[in-house]
C-alpha cells in the first residue's frame, strides 16, 4: 500500500510539483458525477507527462500491491475514475497534447488528457470533425471517452466512440508497452484490441495515446423542433423516420415533465399540455439531399399529427435547441440533486419505455423527467431528488432498479454511453448472465493477474 | 447593527443546502481561468465544493494549511456560475468558506489593519495621498503616469518585477477635486455617481468622463465624497464584518443625496451594491434599504441605453477596438450587450470581437499579487487573443480589469492601448463639438 517510500518513488518518477499528498488536494479526486456510490480519498495522485513514467508506476505499483485509478476529466456517470481505496489516482490532465493530425488519412494522433471538444475545434480547420459528442464534451478527455465508450447526440447517424477509435499505445497491467491498429482502414491483424480496450473502464490496461478516425464534416444541415398530443405519435414518428430511410443526426425527445419543467424554468415557449416533444436535425455533404430528408421529416410529423416548427437560420436553430439543452439545467432546479440514468432499448420499444418509467415514478411519488436520443433508444430518466431525505432515497433505488429491470425485459441494456463502473455493477449479471461474469473475469485475471487496474470496477470479481 | 438571522457567512452549517446542489458534473472545469493553467481538481469550483462538504462531514478541519490555500486561490470571478447547470450559487460558498477560515483563524494582522482603514475614509484617505506622496519611494518612475515597483518590493510578491508596472497614484484624488453636486437644467434624472477605489485614486480620467457623458445626456450627478469602498475587496477575503459596516455606510450616505440611481463603472463596485449588499445585510435591519437600490443601480452602459434616453454620439473615433468582458459585470451584473451596443454608436469605430472575450484578465483584486504564477499564466492567454485582433484599443468595464489588461501587455508585448468603454464615448461627444 501506499507509505512514504511509496510517495518518494512517485517524486521520482513524476517529479514533485506532479505528485500531490496533501489530504485536501486528494480529497478532490475521490469523486466524479456519479451520485451515491461507495468512495474513498486516494493515497496520492500523479500527473504523467510520458508512457514510460506509467510504465514505471505500474512496475511499482505490483511491487506494492498498489491499486491504480485512472483519471481523465471525471465527468463519468457510473464511477469510473473513483478511488475505492487508498490507491494512486493517475491525472492525464498534463498528458494532453495532440500529436499529428493527418487529414489525408483521416486521422487524429492524441494523447489521452485532450479534451473532446479542443480535438474537434483543432480538426475543424480542416473541414473535419470527431463525431462523438457526449454532453460533458466541453470538459471530458478523450481517453475518458475511449474508457467509457461515450456515446452521444449524434449516436444514432455516427455512432459512438468505438467507431472512431483506429489504433492505441497502452500500459498493460504487467507494464508492457503494447501498441495495436494504426492509420490503415482495413486490418485484421490479431484480435480485435481496440474493441477490448475501448469500454474497458481503465481496468485492463493504461491507454496513453489514441488514434482516432475523422470524417468530414457535413457542410448543411436544417433543424426542426415537432410537439405531440400523444406520446404514441412521438414514438411512431420516430420509426417513422427510421423506415422511410431517413437517418437524423440528431433525434431526441423530451417526455411531459421535462416539457413543463424546461416552460417553467426556461419560458422558450412550448405548449405545456403537449406529451412529448421532439428534436429532430438532418445533415449531409449536399443541400438538396439535406433539404429533401427534412422535408420527409415533416410529411411525417404531419400524418403522425405533430405540430412542428423549422428554423431557417442559425439563431432561429438556436432557439429551437435552447430547449434541449435547458432540460437538465432545469430539471435540476426542481430539487436540491437529480440522478441521470441511461437505460436503453431497442428504438421501437421507445414508447413501451417512456410509460413504464412514468408508471414508477407515480407507483414511488417521485419525479422523473425523462429526456434523451430517441432515434438511438438511449433514455435519460432523470430522477429529482433530496439527498438528505432518507425515506425519498429507499424509494429512489428502488425506482431505479425497477427502471433497469424493465429496460431488460424489453431486451434494451442497462447503459447505454455511461459505462457499468460501480454503479451498475449489481445489475450486470441480469443482463450478461452467468457464463458472461465468468468470461469477464477470465479476461481480467489472464491481463491484470495481481488485480491492480481499477479493481471493483465493471468486473465483479465476488459473487 | 443587528442580526436577526444567521447568514451563510455566520454559520457554515447553513452551506450545507447550497454544496448538495452540486451534482460533480465538470462543467466549470471548461469554464474557470485557474483551472485551465494548474489543471487541479482542487483549481475548479467542484472541487472547493468538495472540500467544503468534507470540512462539514468532519473529513477535514477549516483551518487546514492546504485547505485555506486551496480556498483562496479563487478569482471569485464567477465564471462557473453562468456554466453551472444546477445554478450552484458558487459565490457564496467561496465566500462562507472564507468567512469561516476568517472566523477561526483570524484575519491576517496587515489585512486586518488595511481592512481598518477602509471603515474609516478619511483615515484612508490620508493615507493613500501619503503614499501617493511618497510613491517615489516604492515606485520607480518608467513613463508618465506609470511607474514600477523598486527591487526592494521585490520580496512582497513575485509580481514585483523589472516588468510590473502600474498606474500612478493621483496626488489629489478624483472626489477631493470633483464638484459634489453637478446640476444639470432639465436634467432627465439624478445619479449618483459611485466611484469606486480605483478611480478615485488611479483613472480619475475615467470619472472625468463619466460625468461629462451624464451630463451630456441631460443627468445631473452628485458624487458624494463621503462614500466609503464597496466592501467587495475585503468580502473576499472572509471579512464579512468590515463589509457589512463598509455597506451600511454606504447605503445612509445614498440615502442622503435623493439620487434617483446609482452609477458604477466598474463591474465589482456594481455588483457589490446591487447584489453582495442584500445578501450580506440579510436579517439585518439595512435589509430592507439595500434591497431599495437593487433595481436602481446600473453601470453606466445600461444606465444610458435602458433607463434615460440615449442621445448618439456623432464625432468621429477613426479606431480599431476589441472589448472585453469584465467577469463581474458580465456575470454578475449581466452586463455584455450594453456595452458593445454604445461602442457601435460611436461613427468610424470598427468592434472586433477577441477569441473568448468573457475570459477573466486574472486580476482578480489582489489575487495577481498572491498567486501570481498562475495570474500572469492567464493574463498572457489573454493578451494573446487582444494581440490576435490587431486592435488598437482593448476596453473594458472595470478598472481593475483595466490595470490588469495593461500590465499584461506591456509584459508580454504589444502596443494596444486600455481604456474605458465611457472613455471613448467622451472621446466621441468631444470630438464632435471641435469639428
Amino acid at each position: 500500500m501506499i507509505d512514504s517510500a511509496f510517495i518518494e518513488r512517485c517524486k521520482s518518477i513524476f517529479g514533485a510539483e506532479n505528485v500531490l499528498t496533501d489530504k485536501a488536494e486528494l480529497i478532490a479526486y475521490s469523486y466524479d458525477a456519479t451520485p451515491g456510490i461507495p468512495r474513498e480519498i486516494p493515497g496520492v495522485v500523479v500527473f504523467p507527462e510520458n508512457t514510460k513514467q506509467i510504465q514505471e508506476l505500474i512496475f511499482l505499483a505490483r511491487q506494492t500491491k498498489t491499486p491504480i485509478y485512472p483519471r481523465g476529466a471525471g465527468t463519468c456517470l457510473s464511477g469510473g475514475p473513483v478511488p475505492l481505496s487508498k490507491g494512486v489516482v493517475v491525472s492525464f490532465q498534463k498528458m494532453n497534447k495532440i500529436i499529428e493530425i493527418d487529414p489525408d488519412n483521416l486521422t487524429a494522433t492524441v494523447q489521452p488528457g485532450v479534451v473532446v471538444a479542443d480535438l474537434n475545434a483543432a480538426v475543424s480547420k480542416y473541414g473535419l470533425l470527431y463525431p462523438p459528442d457526449p454532453g460533458s464534451m466541453a470538459t471530458s478527455t478523450i481517453g475518458g471517452n475511449v474508457a467509457e465508450n461515450a456515446g452521444g447526440l449524434r449516436g444514432l447517424k455516427y455512432g459512438v466512440t468505438k467507431h472512431y477509435i483506429m489504433g492505441m499505445e497502452v500500459v498493460m497491467p504487467t507494464g508492457e508497452i503494447f501498441r495495436f491498429g494504426g492509420k490503415c482502414v482495413k486490418n485484421v491483424t490479431a484480435y480485435d484490441f481496440t474493441h477490448l480496450f475501448v469500454g474497458s473502464e481503465g481496468t485492463l490496461g493504461i491507454i496513453t495515446e489514441i488514434i482516432c478516425k475523422l470524417i468530414p464534416a457535413p457542410k448543411y444541415r436544417k433543424s426542426m423542433l415537432a410537439i405531440f398530443d400523444k406520446l404514441e405519435d412521438a414514438g411512431k414518428t420516430v420509426t417513422d423516420i427510421v423506415r422511410a430511410h431517413v437517418i437524423p443526426a440528431t433525434l431526441e425527445i423530451m417526455d411531459k415533465v421535462t416539457i413543463q419543467t424546461v416552460e417553467n424554468f426556461a419560458k422558450v415557449g412550448l405548449p405545456t399540455q403537449a406529451e412529448a416533444l421532439l428534436l429532430i436535425e438532418v445533415d449531409g455533404m449536399g443541400k438538396d439531399s439535406v433539404e429533401w430528408e427534412a422535408e420527409k421529416c415533416v410529411e411525417i410529423i404531419k400524418q403522425n399529427n405533430g405540430k412542428y416548427k423549422i428554423a431557417e437560420t442559425d439563431a432561429e436553430r438556436d432557439s429551437l435547441w435552447a430547449a434541449r439543452r435547458a432540460a437538465l439545467p432545469a430539471l435540476a432546479q426542481v430539487k436540491p440533486a437529480t440522478i441521470l440514468e441511461d437505460a436503453t432499448v431497442p428504438r421501437t420499444k421507445l414508447v413501451d419505455m417512456l410509460v413504464a418509467v412514468q408508471n414508477i415514478s407515480k407507483k414511488y411519488g417521485l419525479m422523473i423527467g425523462t429526456f434523451g436520443h430517441a432515434g438511438d433508444g438511449n433514455l435519460h430518466p432523470t430522477l429529482l431528488i433530496d439527498p438528505m431525505n432518507k425515506e425519498e432515497m429507499e424509494k429512489v433505488h428502488k425506482a431505479v432498479d425497477e427502471i433497469f429491470e424493465v429496460a431488460l425485459s424489453l431486451g434494451g441494456t442497462l447503459s447505454g454511453e455511461h459505462g457499468i463502473g460501480v454503479a451498475k455493477l449489481k445489475y450486470l449479471k441480469n443482463e450478461i448472465g452467468r457464463s458472461g461474469i465468468e468470461t469477464m473475469r477470465r479476461i481480467k485475471q489472464s491481463l491484470d493477474p495481481d488485480n491492480i487496474l481499477n479493481p471493483g470496477k465493471l468486473v465483479p470479481m465476488e459473487d | 447593527m443587528t442580526v436577526a438571522a444567521k447568514t451563510i457567512f455566520d454559520d457554515v452549517e447553513l452551506l450545507k443546502k447550497e454544496l448538495v446542489r452540486c451534482m460533480k458534473c465538470g462543467n466549470c472545469m471548461s469554464v474557470c481561468p485557474i483551472y485551465s493553467v494548474e489543471k487541479k481538481e482542487s483549481s475548479v469550483a467542484r472541487g472547493k465544493i468538495a472540500l467544503g462538504e468534507a470540512v462539514l462531514s468532519d473529513d477535514i478541519k477549516i483551518d487546514d494549511e492546504t485547505l485555506v490555500k486551496l480556498i483562496f486561490n479563487c478569482l471569485v470571478c464567477k465564471s462557473c456560475m453562468l456554466a453551472c447547470p444546477s445554478g450552484v450559487r458558487f459565490d457564496r460558498i467561496i465566500l462562507g468558506l472564507r468567512a469561516a477560515i476568517a472566523k477561526k483563524k483570524g484575519i491576517h494582522f496587515i489585512k486586518k489593519a488595511l481592512f481598518g482603514l477602509l471603515k474609516k475614509p478619511e483615515l484612508f484617505d490620508k493615507g493613500m495621498k501619503a503614499f501617493a506622496a511618497m510613491q517615489g519611494l516604492f515606485l520607480s518612475p518608467e513613463e508618465q503616469g506609470k511607474r514600477a515597483p523598486r527591487g526592494f518590493l521585490k520580496g512582497v510578491s513575485p509580481r514585483f518585477d523589472e516588468k510590473f508596472i502600474i498606474p500612478e497614484l493621483t496626488k489629489e484624488s478624483f472626489r477631493d477635486r470633483v464638484k459634489e453636486k453637478e446640476e444639470v437644467p432639465q436634467a432627465q434624472a439624478k445619479a449618483l455617481f459611485f466611484t469606486g477605489c480605483s478611480v478615485n485614486y488611479l483613472y480619475p480620467e475615467v470619472g472625468d468622463d463619466l460625468i461629462y457623458v451624464l451630463k451630456r445626456n441631460k443627468v445631473s450627478v452628485v458624487t458624494p465624497k463621503k462614500q466609503n469602498c464597496c466592501g467587495m475587496p475585503v468580502m473576499v477575503h472572509g471579512d464579512i464584518e468590515t463589509a457589512r459596516e463598509l455597506a451600511q455606510k454606504n447605503l445612509e450616505v445614498f440615502e442622503k443625496t435623493g439620487a434617483d440611481y446609482i452609477i458604477t463603472v466598474c463591474g465589482s463596485c456594481g455588483s457589490a451594491l446591487k447584489h453582495e449588499y442584500p445578501i450580506i445585510l440579510e436579517g439585518t435591519d439595512y435589509e430592507e434599504k439595500a434591497k431599495k437600490w437593487v433595481e436602481r443601480v446600473h453601470d453606466i452602459s445600461t444606465f444610458l441605453l435602458k433607463v434615460i434616453r440615449f442621445e448618439s454620439p456623432k464625432g468621429n473615433l477613426n479606431l480599431k477596438v476589441t472589448y472585453h468582458d469584465s467577469c463581474h459585470l458580465k456575470k454578475s451584473m449581466k452586463v455584455f450587450n450594453e456595452p458593445r451596443q454604445i461602442l457601435k454608436t460611436i461613427p468610424g469605430l470598427t468592434l472586433i470581437d477577441m477569441k473568448k472575450p468573457d475570459a477573466c484578465c486574472g486580476s482578480g483584486g489582489s489575487f495577481h499579487l498572491t498567486h501570481a504564477d498562475t495570474a500572469l499564466k492567464i493574463v498572457k492567454s489573454k493578451t494573446e487573443d487582444i494581440k490576435g485582433t490587431e486592435a488598437e484599443i482593448v476596453c473594458t468595464g472595470c478598472p481593475a480589469c483595466m490595470m490588469e489588461l495593461f500590465e499584461g501587455i506591456k509584459r508580454f508585448g504589444g502596443n494596444c492601448n486600455v481604456t474605458h468603454t465611457v472613455s471613448l464615448l467622451a472621446e466621441s461627444y468631444r470630438s464632435e463639438q471641435k469639428s
